[in-house]
């Protein structure tokens, strides 16, 4: 790790935890200063494709965060038009991956708030979403991969950008044709400026580091590198200390805000969330950042995750405060299924070197 | 000059961390000299490059017209 690198990661580290508390005291629900699981099926409930009310505002912290790694990776030059790896298959992880950040109640970087305010529950969430990690690397180690993506014509990058820049002249100029909740956890938010200014901030950083939440356990696990981890405990302890100053610390199982106590949902739903992250080789966030990024395959993963949080909802999937549902319990089934023959149909081996040539070096 | 044998990887569309399992696997070969691998993204350039320093190989990067090559060698 290169003292640059490791700067970029602290930084971001910090101002994602700062941010992540701060958020909540401009009006976002409790441990949900960012949740990019719960915001896009806020922005699915915000366009009409779910009508569960309590959950629609089209979050501008995501559009944010796809602008702000835009404009750094055009800054950069990392700006890269590519897609055409598995596009379908991205599409229903990321849907899945919807699941089970919503049986939880989160994503991983909501999981890690929920940690830092003291919501014990979040526990058995990290457990399963480590265990997810787990078995996806293992995967990876088997040879796993969704085929190569290709570079691809200029407006194909561009397309995650036109989508959220729509969204975002809709919420401002037009807001009359969106849904708004009138009450739940839709209905609190931080004022649209702030939200997208923390949003740009966070994309904008992200993007530079590559913060990943899976990205994070994995690289332990696969090559002993703790630098994206160090993004993930930075953002704990920085929210941590936050929410102990900010009197937003509540230590305990029972009660926490946007949470349920059906400790096994929790575990699998992460789990199901860890396998997804890493077969799509991101989590939540990192997908935002990809797309931005001008990554067409990032972009189908967030379409995916945008159709999930209007199923989960649609459907019943989603779990409430009051627990976890019947048809959860189907989802994350289902969801095993679908990423398991994922991983096992997805070994071709790549392993070999595609080439060898014996030259003469002088 | 010595003759060696240069394995090249093209790891070029591969969503990361595939470059970097990618290149473990092929440094693991005991024998190897010189390794370069072809990539396409900067991420995977930054951590192809950083994984290579990191087990105490020689890495360069190279630019190749929108591709790089790292190249990697004892």
């Amino acid at each position: 790790m290169t003292i640059n690198e490791k700067r970029i990661i602290v930084i971001t580290g910090i101002v994602v935890g700062l941010l992540g508390g701060a958020l909540v005291l401009f009006g976002n629900p409790q441990n949900m200063g960012f949740c990019i699981a719960c915001f896009i099926r806020d922005i699915a409930g915000g366009l009409g494709i779910h009508q569960a009310g309590v959950v629609q505002y089209v979050r501008p912290e995501i559009i944010g965060l796809i602008l702000g790694a835009f404009i750094v990776s055009k800054i950069s030059g990392e700006f890269r038009p590519m897609a055409g790896s598995a596009t379908a298959t991205r599409f229903f992880l990321g849907m899945f991956m919807m699941f089970g950040a919503l049986i939880f109640l989160g994503c991983p970087l909501r999981m890690v708030l929920r940690l830092s305010g003291g919501d014990l529950t979040a526990i058995p969430a990290f457990l399963g979403f480590l265990a997810g990690v787990v078995v996806g690397t293992e995967f990876l180690k088997n040879g796993f991969n969704l085929g190569r993506s290709q570079r691809q014509g200029a407006f194909e990058g561009y397309t995650a950008i036109l989508f959220v820049g729509a969204l975002l002249i809709l919420l401002l100029l037009v807001p009359g044709i969106l849904f708004f909740s009138e009450e739940g956890p839709g209905a609190m938010s931080a004022p649209i400026v702030v939200a997208l200014l923390a949003g740009l901030v966070s994309g904008a950083l992200a993007q530079r580091s590559r913060l990943c939440m899976a990205g994070g356990l994995r690289d332990i696990y696969l090559i002993r590198d703790f630098t994206l981890f160090t993004g993930f405990i930075l953002i704990f302890i920085v929210a941590l200390i936050f929410n102990l100053v900010a009197g937003n610390f509540q230590l305990g199982f029972e009660g926490q805000p946007v949470a349920h106590t059906d400790h096994i949902f929790s575990f699998l739903g992460m789990a199901l969330v860890g396998i997804c992250a890493i077969l799509l080789g991101g989590c939540p966030l990192r997908q935002l950042i990809l797309a931005g990024s001008g990554d067409g395959d990032g972009t189908v993963a967030f379409l995916g995750m945008l159709i999930g949080g209007a199923l989960a909802h649609n459907l019943g999937i989603a779990a409430s405060p009051e627990g976890a549902t019947t048809a959860g319990l189907a989802a994350l089934v289902i969801g095993f299924i679908f990423v398991f023959s994922t991983g096992f149909m997805n070994m071709e081996s790549i392993a070999a070197p595609a080439s060898s040539s014996k030259s003469t070096v002088k | 000059m010595t003759e060696q044998e240069v394995i090249t990887v093209d790891a070029r569309g591969l969503s990361c961390p595939q470059p970097v399992i990618l290149t473990r696997k092929s440094l693991s070969d005991k024998d190897i000299q010189r390794l370069h691998v072809l990539i396409n993204s900067p991420v995977a350039r930054d951590n192809v490059y950083k994984y290579a320093k990191a087990q105490g190989f020689n890495a360069e990067i190279e630019e190749y017209n929108e591709d790089y090559i790292i190249k990697i060698y004892k």
